[in-house]
């Protein structure tokens, strides 16, 4: 990608912009169509040795003010998933579409534009902030690489969107590093910056696994607030079953690679139908003195290696209700045994 | 605490740090006791003190301590009046573990898995390769490793099978007890499950007792036969568990609970405003009386520890 040596003025891509405006309301906002996100391996440097198919088959839309929830457990590609939706990596095949225009296709001027309508909040507070720069400087830095010129709307924008993660008063934060704020306070900044430039779109991984107890509650409730008042669209991406809850409308279940649910999240607590959806949920604790007194049943082995994948389905070999002859042979497409509650899971067929 | 039926007593233990800054209390005057065969969860935030709690009690100590006072008794014997040589000789490893928070990751990358697991045992009771080797194959069985992984390296393993393996070198010299240090934070949920499922088998097998350290309220009733909740340096309540999980008596208690988002129970979480106080010199009287949404008068003065049905708690509600 070539890089912008122009002046910083008019760098946002009208054109983009345009398309996401009220007429796009009823398109999808985000659409990923079959999404493969595969990473070559090499042996000695340069002889093909296979590949890692982090993402392998993922497809699903995300319309304006809907929120849905990623579950899955480490090295299943969330954060794969995540990275390609933000224009990190580049998809080994189908497509990320945001309000109709490929994201692959983007040249940088759109690009730029693209990453002003898409907000990221890190996992790591601490470590998505640089420790050299007061809070007002990295509020300040994507407006100036979006060519806001004006510094005084600059100030103002930073004071609005700061009321708006309720950082007051303000002038006790502005001047301060990192370190000197706490896990929460972190956190809101993160979530400042990703909305610094009105996005459409936000993408949140793990924002608050790193934070207390306490705390989380409240990041979460910032955000969704935020989410309803400027009506956005938000991957909410964990591992932690009982916080999307309170979180998402939809929750999506990905194991190696693939979504294996898909359903609203009542529907899906109440009535799980993949098997490795029952497996997380039984694993989740509640807070309850009788946890101590069982053993808990866990499904053995672990995920499969993403580079020779099981055959059929990637669940079978931990899956207490393989059928043999099915499962280990054939790998399952999208069922939809309840009205918009899919399950790749030959059971539901 | 007058019981000598305890495995472990502590009574007005302190620890404090020297720092720029001035002195950090990070452990101000705790008590407590573990039972034989016990699970005490030590729950509390970051910042609380409950690493250097255990740290203070296995005296693994920086070198910018300020204040170490206290008494430890183990089986009855004092502790602290002991000299450095002697705890590391009998104490440390032998009647008492640890398994330090990320322990997985920290495993040595060019020795087998084995080789780490047993050195506790050549260290502490001069055993012979083979004999080590032979009670590090014992402790793999206990928590569900299997036994060809003694010669496999730490980038061999997942990180479960890693965890249990930092298990397995603290169980080594069966101790009476052993250190949690969030034991799980950094694993998924099934693994985690997996964990606490051998945790309680060896609890059970081989009558160990744990203190478990965590901020993870949900996960710590997996394991806990009572709770002790830590705030600012001091434990503010120990209840047994049957108690803490369905009504607990601090209001820092409570509201904890109540920020515990729930899956299974229809319940909206709550947050606790505010911020802990600083170690640096916290507040007198109560130390959550800032946040509390049940303060008066009395809280400006420092609550002793009150007795409420067989429950303790520092709190003048309970007064």
């Amino acid at each position: 990608m070539s890089v912008d040596v122009k002046g910083r003025e008019d760098v946002r891509d009208e054109a983009l912009l345009d398309q996401l405006g009220p007429e796009r309301r009823n398109g999808a906002l985000l659409s990923i169509k079959d999404l493969k996100v595969w990473f070559e391996l090499k042996r000695w440097g340069f002889l093909h040795a296979g590949y890692v198919r982090a993402v392998d088959g993922v497809s699903f839309d995300l319309h304006r003010g809907e929120a849905i929830g990623i579950v899955g457990e480490s090295g299943c590609g969330k954060t794969t998933l995540m990275k390609t939706i933000l224009g990190l990596y580049e998809p080994t095949e189908g497509e990320v579409a945001f309000a109709g225009s490929e994201v692959d296709a983007f040249g940088s001027r759109q690009m730029r534009s693209y990453r002003g309508a898409v907000g990221y909040v890190q996992q790591d507070p601490y470590g998505a902030l640089p420790p050299f720069m007061t809070v007002e400087g990295i509020l300040e830095e994507p407006m100036k690489i979006h060519g806001v010129s004006d510094a005084d709307e600059r100030k103002q924008r930073i004071r609005d969107v700061m009321a708006e993660v309720k950082m007051t008063p303000m002038d006790d934060f502005l001047d301060k590093y990192p370190h000197m704020l706490s896990g929460g306070q972190q956190q809101r900044v993160v979530i400042a910056r990703a909305m610094m430039l009105e996005p459409r779109l936000i993408v949140a991984d793990e924002p608050v696994s790193m934070l207390d107890a306490s705390v989380r509650v409240e990041i979460l409730r910032l955000l969704q607030g935020l989410q309803a008042s400027h009506d956005l669209a938000v991957i909410y991406i964990t591992h932690d079953l009982s916080t999307v809850r309170y979180f998402s409308e939809y929750i999506f279940v990905m194991y190696a690679g693939k979504l294996v649910e898909k359903a609203r999240v009542d529907e899906l607590l109440a009535n799980p139908l993949h098997p490795y959806t029952h497996a997380l949920l039984a694993a989740t604790p509640d807070p309850d003195y009788r946890n101590a007194l069982t053993q808990k049943t866990v499904p053995p082995g672990e995920p499969p290696s993403l580079v020779n994948p099981p055959p059929g389905c990637r669940f079978h070999p931990r899956c207490p209700h393989m059928i043999e002859g099915l499962c280990d042979v054939e790998e399952p497409p999208d069922f939809e045994p309840e009205p918009d509650h899919f399950a790749a899971c030959w059971l539901h067929r | 605490m007058s019981d000598n039926n305890a495995l472990l007593r502590v009574e007005d233990l302190r620890l404090y740090f020297r720092t720029r800054q001035g002195v950090v209390q990070a452990v101000d005057g705790v008590d407590f006791r573990l039972g034989y065969n016990e699970a005490v969860v030590v729950l509390g935030e970051s910042g609380c003190g409950k690493t250097s709690l255990a740290r203070a009690v296995l005296r693994l100590l920086p070198r910018n301590v300020d204040t170490y006072s206290g008494r430890v008794y183990l089986n009855g014997t004092e502790l602290m009046q002991m000299g450095n040589e002697e705890f590391r000789r009998n104490v440390r490893w032998v009647k008492m573990s640890m398994v330090p928070q990320a322990a997985m990751n920290a495993l040595n990358p060019v020795l087998r898995v084995g080789e780490q697991v047993a050195e506790p045992m050549t260290a502490h009771y001069l055993a012979g390769k083979e004999e080590a080797l032979a009670q590090a194959r014992r402790m793999f069985q206990h928590v569900g490793v299997p036994v060809d992984f003694l010669n496999r390296y730490a980038f061999e393993l997942s990180g479960g099978m890693r965890q249990r393996a930092a298990l397995a070198m603290a169980l080594v010299t069966m101790p009476n007890m052993v250190f949690l240090d969030e034991p799980t934070s950094a694993l998924d949920v099934l693994t985690q499950a997996n964990i606490f499922n051998v945790l309680k088998r060896i609890k059970k097998d081989l009558e160990v007792s744990f203190i478990l350290i965590t901020h993870d309220i949900a996960t710590s009733s997996e394991l806990a036969d009572r709770v002790a909740v830590m705030y600012a340096g001091q434990i503010v309540e120990v209840s047994d568990a049957r108690r803490f999980f369905s009504d607990p008596l601090h209001p820092y208690s409570r509201m904890l609970m109540a920020s515990v988002p729930r899956l299974k129970v229809d319940q909206e979480p709550t947050f606790i405003t505010g911020h802990p106080p600083s170690l640096l010199g916290p507040p007198t009287g109560c130390r959550f009386a800032d946040r509390c949404p049940s303060r008066f008068e009395k809280c400006m003065e420092e609550p002793p520890v009150f007795e409420e049905q067989g429950h303790e708690v520092k709190c003048w509600l309970y007064a």
